[in-house]
């Protein structure tokens, strides 16, 4: 890695997510809460439509933070709320998650990244941060 | 409805153990895009200095949020299920989840409270290998929406 200081930015990724990458992660999950599936039920509980399920958006955002430090072990903390849901259309290019990270700061040898991820300019992961052992 | 506060920093017993399958980490990392061999490739995995492959960092999801459902479906700690959402999530980690191992997950009720009508209760999933090894714990906070106006 290069020099770690605050202020430091990842590279950031892009994200498409389609219903059928709700699907996979579903079955790769074990979370099948119908929610994240079935347009029906969605819209009867009052969502405008299928949902992302949370911890796949995670799962998504943790990437620009992994593909950065290279080995998995350095990660020593990872967490983030789930302020706005993904709203995902049944349609070829689904929703769009942009994520970027900055370090926010660097104290006795580990590195806080705190990450945005975005979609249609909203943010959907609030207070989310990763810590990473650097040196 | 309030939720039983007498459940906090109650402990349950240890899960059955769970073995973290090859293929089952390969399929979680190919779920989220994951390109990083050390989740798709065994020898990349060995040339890294892990014994197979590496769990993506949310796969500890599988292991505490199935160990907590099982808690949180406790009749007696007054949760209504169908309207709980998954609020915040937190991992700590001592190393990856690496195909292989065998994990027990234990499950502790750290806290209860009741938000502008919601329900937020948090649970603490320590993770560990079934001789005992740190591996990672797992923070939730789930919330149950609006019970206070509907009767239980």
């Amino acid at each position: 890695m290069t020099v770690v200081e605050v202020g430091y930015e990842l590279p950031e990724k892009e994200f498409s997510i389609t219903r059928e990458t709700l699907i996979r992660y579903a079955g790769a999950s074990g979370d099948f809460n119908v929610i994240h599936w079935n347009q029906r039920v969605a819209t009867e509980v009052g969502l405008p439509d299928v949902i992302a399920h949370g911890m796949l958006t995670m799962g998504l955002a943790i990437q620009v933070v992994t593909e950065w430090i290279d080995d998995p072990s350095r990660l020593v903390g990872y967490g983030c709320r789930f302020t706005r849901p993904i709203v995902v259309p049944d349609d070829e290019s689904g929703a769009s998650l942009r994520v970027s990270g900055s370090v926010t700061a660097v104290d006795d040898g580990v590195a806080t990244i705190t990450l945005k991820a975005i979609c249609d300019d909203v943010t959907v992961l609030g207070k989310a941060t990763a810590q990473v052992r650097i040196g | 409805m309030a939720l039983n506060a007498d459940f906090i920093g109650r402990t349950y017993p240890p899960s059955e153990p769970y073995l973290v399958g090859r293929e089952k980490v390969r399929e979680f990392a190919h779920a989220l895009g994951v390109t990083d061999l050390v989740s798709l490739d065994v020898d990349a995995a060995r040339e890294r200095g892990y014994s197979d492959l590496v769990a993506p960092p949310t796969y500890a999801i599988r292991l505490s949020m199935a160990a907590a459902e099982a808690v949180v479906m406790d009749p007696d700690l007054g949760l209504d299920y169908t309207r709980v959402v998954h609020g915040d999530q937190r991992f700590e980690y001592s190393r990856p989840i690496v195909a292989g191992d065998e994990l027990v997950c234990t499950v502790t009720i750290d806290g209860i409270r009741s938000v502008a009508g919601n329900d937020m209760l948090t649970t603490r999933a320590d993770i560990a290998t079934t001789d005992g090894e740190h591996v990672v714990t797992s923070y939730s906070i789930l919330v149950a929406r609006g019970t206070d106006s509907e009767s239980a």
